[in-house]
This record gives C-alpha cells, sequence and structure tokens, in this order.
C-alpha cells in the first residue's frame, strides 16, 4: 500500500474516493487549504482559509518533535500556505488503549507550545480511546481556520512562467530525522526534524514580495512531488539547479547510506515560494531574516516549457526529469 | 527460343524496394529478357507489368527471387496473369501514393566495394569526396524526413544536383538511378573543422589532415558521422584515453573502436570467421572481439574485460579518416559523443552546446542528421549475430511476424529503451533509445515515436507498457492512452522478455514454452522486484513455478551501483556470519555495515528481489572481484571475463523447495572455497556453471511436471556469453529445444517488441 507516500497514488486516492463525495469549489481547486467567501452579511473584507490534516508518526517522538508539534505545525502550515493569517485550531484525538499518559501530558504540552509561536489558539477538541492494538499509540487529527486579508490571491494554480522557485531551507531533514530515529541506526551527528510553524515566515515574505504567486510545504513526498503538483496544477514547466537544492551533509550522507533521494524526502517545515523574477531578491531576503530562513536559496526558475514536468540540471551537468513517484522508491536499474 | 509476346504479369512487390537499386534492377533484367511494360514506385512498394515470352516471363520472376540487388528485401510478392497489352518499350512510370499506405525504410548501409574503390581512385570525379554513396549504399533512416523515399523529403533537399550527378541520377542503367542522397564535390555536402572556439581552421581536404594531425597529436576531436557525433582519440594513447574518461564523466565503461581494415583488428583480438563476416556485412555494427594478451592498446578503453570492441569504418569519410600512414594510430576510439548517460549529439548546435567542454576540435559537415542512431553492438552466439544494442544498420528494418497484428504501440523499458509499433506482420522495433530519466534521451523518445508513426503510417489502436510504476516510459503510455482514449495494457517485465524472445523467433501467440528469464530487476505482480524467473506461458499468459529466494535491495538501486551490500544482503538472507575478512565487507567500513545490517533489520527501504543480475554482483563483490558498478552489469561482465575456461569438475549446489530456488547452499561453498584459496578464475568457472546445471535441473523437474520441451532464455543476465554457452550445451544434450535472441537484444531493449505482441494477443479481450 503506497497510499500515505504522497506520490501519484495519493492524488488518484483523492482524486477517485474523496472528491465525488465531498465536492465543493475550494476543494476541487486541489490546494492543501480551502478558500471559503465569508457570507456577504456579515459584512467583512477577506475570505476564510481551512485546513485539516490527519497525523500518525512512529516513533511518536523524534529529535526535533514530537506527533504534538507535527499536527499544529501541519495544519498551520497548511492554512498558511494561503496567505492566511492563522487564527483557529481544533484537535482530535484517537488513543490507544494504554497509551502512556505522561507521554500523552509531553505531546500536549508540545502542541501548546507550537501553537504559541504560531499564535493559534486550539478552541475544540475531542477524544476517542480504541482498544489495545487497534491504533499504534496516538494519532491527531487537527483542524484550522485563518483569515486571507482581501487583496491576496495564493495558490498552486498560479505559477507563471519566469517565476523563480525558492527553498526556505535544507531539504529531507524531517523525514531522515524519523527514519534514522525509528531504526535506531546511531548517526554521529543525530538527524534533527524540521518540524516549525511558518506563519511568520510567510508574513514577513508577503510584506517584501506581496505579489508572490504560489506558497506551499513540501511534506510527503518531498520537494519533487510537491512542485510536480504545481506544475501541474498551473500547467506550466520548471528546472531546478541541483547545486542550488540545500542538503545538510549529514542528511545527504544518511540518503546516501541508505538509498534515498533526498528530493523525495518529507519535510515539516519548510516552504516552497514562487514568485516574480522582480521580488525575488527582496523575498529571498524576507525569508532568509526570519525564524528557520537562514539557508533559504533560490533553486530554479519557472518556464513554459516542458509543460507538466519538472526538470532538474544536475551537478554533472545532464539534465533529469524529476518525476513524480507513484507510491514507494523502486528501483529502475535493470 | 520462342521469342512471341504471348505472355501478361502484373507484379506487386512489398518489402525494402525504394531506393535501393531495384527499378534498375528490374529495368536492365526486363530489358535484358526483351520485355515491354513498365514499373512504379507505389506507397505500399513497388508495382509492374511485364509482357513478353515465356520463357522470358518465367526467368524474369526467377531473378526476382535470386538476383535482388544487395540492399532489396522481398517480403511479399503477388503476380497474377494478364492480356498481354502491347506495349512497345519497357518504362519506369512516375511514383504514386497513396495515403495510409507505407513501406519498410531500409536502414543506412556502409558504403559499397564500388563507392570504396571510386573514392581511392584519383580518375574518379569524387575522388576523397567524404560523401560518396550509390543505391547499394549510404544515408537512409538517418536523412528520412517523410516517406515515399525522394530527395526533397531528406536533408539532401538543400543540395540542388549538378547536371553531372543529376545525368547519373535519371539514368536508369546507372549505379545511382534514383539514389536519393547522390552527390558529388560540385554539388553536395562539405566537411570543414573548427577549433573549440568555432574557428573555422580548414576545408574538405584540409579539414581533414587537420583532423588527423590533432589526433595524432594526442587531442579529443568530436565527428560529425552518420547518425550523430562521435569523440574520437588515439586508442593507443593512454592520455589521451584518460582524458576523454574524464571529460566524459565515464570512469570505467568500454569505448568502442574503430580500425581500417579486419587485418588490423586482428592484431588486437581475434576474429573468428563468422566475426569477420559480422564486422564486414553492410550493418558494419561494434562486434565485441575477445582480446588478445598483451594488445598494444591502452588499458584504459576497457578495463575488467576480455573483450574489445571493433567496429569497421562505414562511411566515406570515416575511411579518409582511418587511412593508414606510417605514425597515424591503427586504432581509433569512437565514442558517441555525449556526456556520460545522456543521448549521441547530432546537430551541429546540439554539438557546440553539449560537446564544447568535451572535445578540442570539431570536424563537421553541412549535411543535416534528422533521425540521431547509436552504433549497434552485437556479439557471436553459436555463429549467429546476437544484437547487444540494436540501431545503425539494423533499425528501422523490422521484425517480421508470423501473423498480422493490429496496431499496438508498446512503449518499452527504462533504461535501454526501445519501443515497438506493429502493423501487418511488421513489428517495428526502434532504433536504441537510451536512459529514459534523461530529458534530452525522453524528447528522443517522443519524437521518435511521432516519426516512426509517420514513416510506417501507423495510428496505434492500443498502448502497452511495463508494470513499473515509477518508468517514464510508462507514464508517457499512461498521459497517452488516457488524452487518446486508448486502452492501456500493463505488462509484467519478464513475461515481455519472455514474449520478446518467442516473436524474435517467429513463434506463434498459442507456443508455451518454459521461460528462463534471468535478469537484472523488473516490477512483479507481487510488488516485488524479479529477475531470476522460471516461467511457463506463452505470448498470452504465463505462470510462474519457480524463482530465485527472495533477498532484500538494501536501499534499491544503491545496491545495484555497490554489489558490496548486495553480497552482504545475500549472506544476512542465508544466515551466513559477515566475516570481516571477506573483500565485501572490507568494502565498506564499519559504519556503513553497522548501518546496512540496521537497514536490513528495520526493513527501511529494503525492497525484495529474486534478481539474478543481483546474485552474479553479490557473488563478484563476495570473492573481491568488483565492489561497485559504474556502468551497467559492470561486477557480472568482470566476474565472467576472469573465469577459467575450463570446465570445472565440480560446481556449486542450490537447493529448491516449494518453487524457491535458494542459493544458501552455493554461498557458503564459495566462501569455503575462497576461505580455502580457490583460485578466482576457478571460483568464477565453478559459479557459472552451478547457475547452468540448476538451470537444466529446473527445467528438468517442470519438463516433468508439464509435458513442455521447449525453453526460452531472456532477460539481460543472457548477454553472459559463458553462462549462455554452458546453459545452451547442457539443455540441448539433454534433448531441449532452445531459443535465443537472434534479432532484438535480450536486455531492455527487446522489451517493447515483447510488449507489443503480448498486448496485441490480448487485442481482442479488451
Ligand atoms: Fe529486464
Ligand atoms: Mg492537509
Ligand atoms: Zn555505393
Ligand atoms: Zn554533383
Amino acid at each position: 500500500m503506497g497510499h500515505g507516500s504522497g506520490g501519484k497514488m495519493t492524488q488518484d486516492l483523492i482524486k477517485n474516493v474523496f472528491y465525488p463525495y465531498f465536492n465543493s469549489t475550494p476543494l476541487s481547486e486541489g490546494n492543501d487549504f480551502a478558500r471559503a467567501a465569508l457570507p456577504e452579511s456579515a459584512n467583512l473584507k477577506g475570505r476564510l482559509s481551512i485546513s485539516t490534516d490527519c497525523h500518525s508518526v512512529s516513533p511518536i517522538q523524534f529529535p526535533g518533535g514530537d506527533i504534538g508539534k507535527l499536527a499544529v505545525c501541519g495544519t498551520v502550515n497548511d492554512m498558511c500556505m494561503s496567505g492566511a493569517l492563522p487564527l483557529y485550531l481544533t484537535a482530535g484525538f484517537i488513543l490507544e488503549e494504554g497509551f502512556p499518559i505522561a507521554t500523552l501530558q509531553q505531546i500536549v504540552a508540545s502542541m501548546a507550545a507550537a501553537a504559541q509561536e504560531a499564535g493559534v489558539a486550539i478552541v475544540a477538541g475531542d477524544t476517542k480511546v480504541v482498544e489495545h492494538g487497534k491504533a499504534d499509540g496516538v494519532y491527531i487529527t487537527t483542524s484550522g481556520i485563518g483569515w486571507i486579508p482581501e487583496s491576496r490571491t495564493i495558490g498552486g494554480q498560479y505559477a507563471q512562467p519566469g517565476d523563480v522557485v525558492i527553498i526556505s531551507g535544507s531539504i529531507g531533514d524531517h523525514g531522515m530525522a524519523v527514519l534514522t530515529a525509528r531504526g535506531d541506526l546511531g548517526f554521529e551527528a543525530d538527524i534533527q526534524s524540521d518540524v516549525a510553524p511558518l506563519n511568520l515566515m510567510i508574513a514577513n515574505l508577503l510584506q517584501a514580495a506581496p505579489n508572490t504567486h504560489v506558497l506551499r510545504d513540501p511534506t510527503r513526498g518531498g520537494l519533487a512531488t510537491t512542485l510536480n503538483e504545481i506544475v501541474q496544477q498551473s500547467g506550466v514547466g520548471m528546472i531546478l539547479n541541483e547545486t542550488e537544492i540545500p542538503v545538510r551533509p549529514v542528511v545527504r550522507t544518511a540518503c546516501e547510506m541508505l538509498g534515498f533521494d533526498p528530493l523525495y524526502v518529507a519535510n515539516e517545515g519548510k516552504l516552497i515560494a514562487i514568485l516574480p523574477a522582480a521580488e525575488a531578491q527582496a523575498g529571498l531576503q524576507a525569508i532568509q531574516d526570519s525564524p528557520y530562513g537562514d539557508q533559504a536559496a533560490i533553486i530554479g526558475e519557472v518556464v513554459a516549457q516542458p509543460l507538466k514536468r519538472v526538470l532538474l540540471r544536475t551537478e554533472m551537468g545532464t539534465t533529469r526529469i524529476l518525476d513524480t513517484l507513484a507510491g514507494e522508491m523502486l528501483p529502475r536499474i535493470c | 527460343m520462342n521469342q512471341r509476346i504471348t505472355e501478361g504479369r502484373r507484379i506487386s512487390v512489398q518489402g525494402i524496394v525504394q531506393g535501393v537499386g531495384f527499378r534498375p534492377f528490374v529495368y536492365t533484367q526486363a530489358t535484358n529478357l526483351n520485355l515491354t511494360g513498365w514499373i512504379r514506385n507505389i506507397s505500399s512498394g513497388v508495382e509492374m507489368e511485364i509482357n513478353g515470352s515465356a520463357d522470358g516471363v518465367a526467368s524474369f520472376l526467377r531473378a526476382l527471387q535470386f538476383s535482388l540487388p544487395p540492399l532489396a528485401r522481398i517480403d511479399r510478392l503477388t503476380v497474377q496473369e494478364c492480356q498481354p497489352n502491347h506495349y512497345t518499350q519497357f518504362e519506369i512510370l512516375p511514383s504514386q501514393s497513396q495515403p495510409g499506405d507505407y513501406i519498410p525504410v531500409s536502414p543506412d548501409m556502409s558504403i559499397c566495394s564500388d563507392c570504396t574503390a571510386e573514392l581511392f581512385d584519383p580518375a574518379n570525379r569524387r575522388y576523397r569526396y567524404p560523401f560518396i554513396n550509390c543505391t547499394n549504399c549510404g544515408p537512409r533512416f538517418t536523412i528520412i524526413q517523410d516517406i515515399p523515399y525522394d530527395r526533397p523529403k531528406t536533408t539532401m533537399a538543400g543540395f540542388p544536383m549538378c547536371p553531372d550527378c543529376h545525368a547519373e541520377y535519371a539514368n536508369p542503367l546507372d549505379r545511382r538511378f534514383h539514389a536519393q542522397p547522390v552527390a558529388c564535390p560540385v554539388c553536395g555536402p562539405q566537411i570543414w573543422f573548427e577549433d573549440q572556439q568555432y574557428h573555422h581552421l580548414s576545408n574538405q581536404e584540409e579539414a581533414l589532415q587537420t583532423t588527423r594531425d590533432w589526433i595524432r597529436a594526442g587531442k579529443i576531436i568530436a565527428i560529425k558521422g552518420l547518425g550523430g557525433f562521435h569523440l574520437t582519440c588515439d586508442a593507443s594513447n593512454d592520455a589521451a584515453v584518460r582524458e576523454l574518461r574524464s571529460r566524459k564523466k565515464r570512469s570505467q565503461k568500454p569505448f568502442a573502436l574503430m580500425a581500417f581494415s579486419l587485418e588490423i583488428i586482428q592484431k588486437y583480438a581475434r576474429v573468428q570467421p563468422e566475426e569477420a563476416s559480422l564486422l564486414t556485412s553492410p550493418q558494419k555494427p561494434v562486434v565485441l572481439l575477445q582480446k588478445h594478451t598483451g594488445a598494444p592498446i591502452s588499458s584504459e578503453i576497457a578495463p575488467g574485460q576480455n573483450t574489445l570492441g571493433f567496429m569497421l569504418p562505414y562511411t566515406p569519410l570515416h575511411l579518409l579518416l582511418l587511412e593508414p600512414q606510417p605514425g597515424f594510430p591503427e586504432v581509433l576510439v569512437m565514442t558517441s559523443g555525449n556526456l556520460s548517460e545522456e543521448p549521441i549529439a547530432h546537430t551541429d548546435e546540439d554539438a557546440h552546446r553539449r560537446l564544447h567542454q568535451l572535445a578540442d576540435g570539431f570536424l563537421l559537415h553541412n549535411r543535416e542528421i534528422h533521425t540521431r542512431v547509436d552504433d549497434s553492438v552485437v556479439r557471436l552466439n553459436q555463429g549467429e549475430v546476437y544484437p547487444i544494442r540494436r540501431a545503425r544498420g539494423y533499425a528501422p528494418d523490422p521484425v517480421i511476424l508470423n501473423q498480422s497484428l493490429p496496431e499496438v504501440l508498446a512503449t518499452g523499458a527504462e533504461l535501454k529503451n526501445t519501443f515497438c509499433l506493429t502493423r501487418d506482420q511488421y513489428a517495428f522495433v526502434s532504433h536504441h533509445i537510451g536512459d529514459m530519466e534523461n530529458y534530452e534521451t525522453y524528447q528522443a523518445f517522443q519524437s521518435s515515436v511521432e516519426h516512426y508513426q509517420t514513416l510506417f503510417r501507423v495510428q496505434p489502436k492500443m498502448i502497452a507498457a511495463d508494470l513499473h510504476p515509477n518508468y517514464l516510459a510508462t507514464r508517457y503510455a499512461q498521459e497517452r492512452a488516457e488524452r487518446e482514449g486508448l486502452p492501456l495494457i500493463s505488462v509484467q517485465h519478464h513475461h515481455a522478455h519472455l514474449a520478446a524472445c518467442l516473436a524474435d523467433n517467429q513463434q506463434p501467440a498459442e507456443k508455451t514454452v518454459i521461460g528462463v528469464i534471468f535478469d537484472g530487476t523488473g516490477y512483479g505482480t507481487d510488488d516485488a522486484i524479479w529477475g531470476g524467473e522460471f516461467l511457463v506461458g506463452s505470448i498470452r499468459s504465463f505462470i510462474r513455478p519457480y524463482h530465485l529466494v527472495y533477498t532484500p535491495l538494501p536501499g534499491g538501486d544503491l545496491s545495484v551501483r555497490k554489489p558490496a551490500r548486495m553480497a552482504l544482503a545475500h549472506l544476512w538472507q542465508a544466515g551466513i556470519d559477515w566475516m570481516p575478512e571477506l573483500p565485501a565487507c572490507q568494502a565498506l567500513c564499519y559504519e556503513e555495515r553497522t548501518l546496512l545490517r540496521s537497514q536490513l533489520e528495520h526493513h527501511i527501504n529494503t525492497p525484495q528481489t529474486s534478481s539474478m543480475g543481483r546474485l552474479f554482483d553479490a557473488v563478484s563483490a563476495l570473492i573481491g572481484v568488483q565492489q561497485t558498478a559504474s556502468y551497467e552489469g559492470q561486477a557480472a561482465i568482470e566476474l565472467e571475463a576472469l573465469a577459467s575456461q575450463d570446465q570445472p569438475r565440480r560446481v556449486y549446489s542450490f537447493s529448491i523447495e516449494d518453487g524457491q530456488i535458494n542459493p544458501a547452499p552455493l554461498l557458503r561453498d564459495i566462501i569455503a572455497d575462497w576461505s580455502n584459496g580457490v583460485p578466482l578464475p576457478v571460483l568464477s568457472a565453478r559459479f557459472h556453471h552451478a547457475i547452468a546445471s540448476m538451470t537444466l535441473e529446473v527445467c528438468q523437474r517442470l519438463r516433468k511436471s508439464t509435458g513442455l520441451n521447449a525453453v526460452v532464455l531472456s532477460g539481460g543476465v543472457w548477454q553472459n556469453m559463458l553462462l549462455l554457452e554452458s546453459t545452451t550445451t547442457g539443455l540441448k544434450e539433454s534433448g531441449f529445444e532452445v531459443f535465443t535472441h537472434r534479432q532484438v537484444p535480450a536486455n531492455d531493449g527487446g522489451i517493447a517488441l515483447g510488449q507489443a505482441v503480448i498486448a496485441a494477443a490480448n487485442y481482442n479481450s479488451i
């Protein structure tokens, strides 16, 4: 079952199972948030950003975070990708019978800390306990509501040829942190997850580069999969420079030794920003001046052709097609 | 002899009959036999009417069957009786084309002996002209833009013929009658030489001499040839060859070589009579030959191998370039003009952009290459051609099937990609396309599919693709099937190998066989990675009664590039300790081994594989032959290269239970032998023969349970000639009928043919 790894199978699942039932205009735009109109009589300006995310992770606590921090940041970040100011969160817990209360308290505490940093209030919640063995410790679902100021139109469908692509920092940290924690692989330098709320970074970016077209967090499926989603949505192409893409040496080593491609490994505190070239330097500077953004880099550009393809100029000088992976990474060499 | 005109025949011919001197041939025959009537090209071939005496007509039909011009090939001949029509002479009528009709297009053919003689004849008006050709030789497929094959539809369109050339072109009795690329120094393409800064240094004969001077001085030159650019240098000059390796970023993969004559090649490698005929055949492929020990050639040409890939000059330009002269190297490296795994550069712009850093100078010409085609690579299997890479000289000749098929597009595999289009009883297997992950290759794939569809007037009704979800060829098939509303069939990789070999041997769709498919990796129907498979089936369907036991492939492609990891994974699976003195353990540092063990124990990125190719890699690494693979199959190839040629007295054994073939006993035996100091050549021979004898045993079991007696050997591992010979011999001695490849490669270059016939066989049930 490869439905969870964020590739083409996930997209198919969403398209074939959920869309037919949950059909609405905001949903069918294909973003990780919905942009819903306010009732006219409310006489308010702007729109709502609504997002929801289910979280399961093994191990539940890992270097750099835990499932609680992940649950808050995941939904906050998804909401922020509309250019919204995040306001409220709800949280739902599914607990496995016998789950240690002390651990739950640690998780809840880290949720509170993350919520405070992100400036959101957790305003509602629910908990169900299921029989031992029917769940893996704890699952958390969070939903969020934010406010999108009137003038903002940001979404995966707005990338235009000539735009530049910025990544806010090194890629693959979260995925490799969780993996190496799971196997206790004993790396000398522990790999820390990058899980973090990005609301401040985005606020700074939008001030410096108000005409930003796309914001997206490259979570499951990694940078390559997320960029493929964007070229599909926008009907454009993209060319990246391998040498510009930041990867921490320890993450690169771990990937090399385990056979992963960092371009396809999950992140939880990274931002992809796609903006007009005229605002690129200002935008980059704003991200670099924000928390979690000091390693930000311009990694490529949006082009008209090849349509709906992401290309990578490799360090070697060749041009590689970065495709969406269906399911897991599988060997190709025959 | 009765010369009265009493007989009439209407004849239509299909096959390779255009642009190969077929009409002049018919004209000459008819005139000599006092026949009257006419001949003309039509889109689907040639048609003619002849009137004459009974004897004359009979002799004519015999000549059609037995004395064709060298490049012509008749696939279908229809003869109808008709009334004589009182023609006064025999005439060649203008061509007629009908939309939808098609004829096979001839591959590019090497320069013929007549043209070679003229090239070196000072009295000839084409003396030393690098583009001399005639209807019996020269460029075809690489310069054709569309059919019917006429000059305006080739890249020769921009060279109007001079009166002399036109006279030859228009004379039915001339060797150049309707030779579309006909040219001479007055009217045809020209060569020139440029340095790295694109400074035009010299023209024509001087350009040739500059090139030779620079090569002699140890420089690397990009040469525009027939199907693309070559990078060339002196093959005996270590420094030059090493420099070429570092610029191309190709650390160990062998380079192809070119020499002026067979006699020169024989100084460097053993050339058996059948190999000599392959080398000198009109296709002029690269032939893999047994290298003479101590041959005066740079050791950097083919490190770790006991073969050299040689070809003879196949264009007039190459003949002039290689012309022997004291002090000029006898053997030149002729490797594809590209960076690492990119496709070969084929336009001037392309070459300037991509070869700029790679070459010191450029020998260019102004005849455009419409389709890039690499050199073909073959070797000899039991006296017959065994394709390794099917391209120039062979493509786009179709594989002729034993029945007519619907129009199907099969998109092939990911690496060594070829695609295949079927129509009637033809399977148009494309020339070698390459590694699809590379964007330029993918573009070449797309445009070549379109080009073949146009040339052969195929509009696919169905698309076939590999089951692997992440092959780009599969993604292309999915996108296209969706866009055009066509049925898409997913074909399991090793079933495609099986079907490819059956179609290659013209077997019908019902023919059921035992398929021994030994391969690198392919996606299985159970999501595992297959590659050591005993299938029972036909083109229609298959079952999988035996396979190599599943072993983790830690890190996927990482373990393909690092066979040492594969060796340890095999030991782990077999429950054998990682003794630190084993070469494969030594090859990995302590941290890497610890991490590898942890990866295996926690199942982190460890797909399961039954690959035979990976078992060869593992054994190669285990005993210290090769720990990393800088090109596909390197570890296995080097293991084969050092094997002792003597039949070993003892071979290693497998345990076979419940359809699972377990190499654990074999691995234990190998480690024991290695620890006892058994020499590597003996170890390698014992291993190879162990695979052959295991194969025989499983085939015998299958014969018992199924009654089948025919065995198909396909998959990339069967490029191992030691294994192939030893297995084939054993099977034949036990009374099996053995099918091996003859027209398409056993490797993934053959996959598309298999996919196409499988799709066609299932066409009516979809
Ligand atoms: Fe294969
Ligand atoms: Mg979400
Ligand atoms: Zn000729
Ligand atoms: Zn001329």
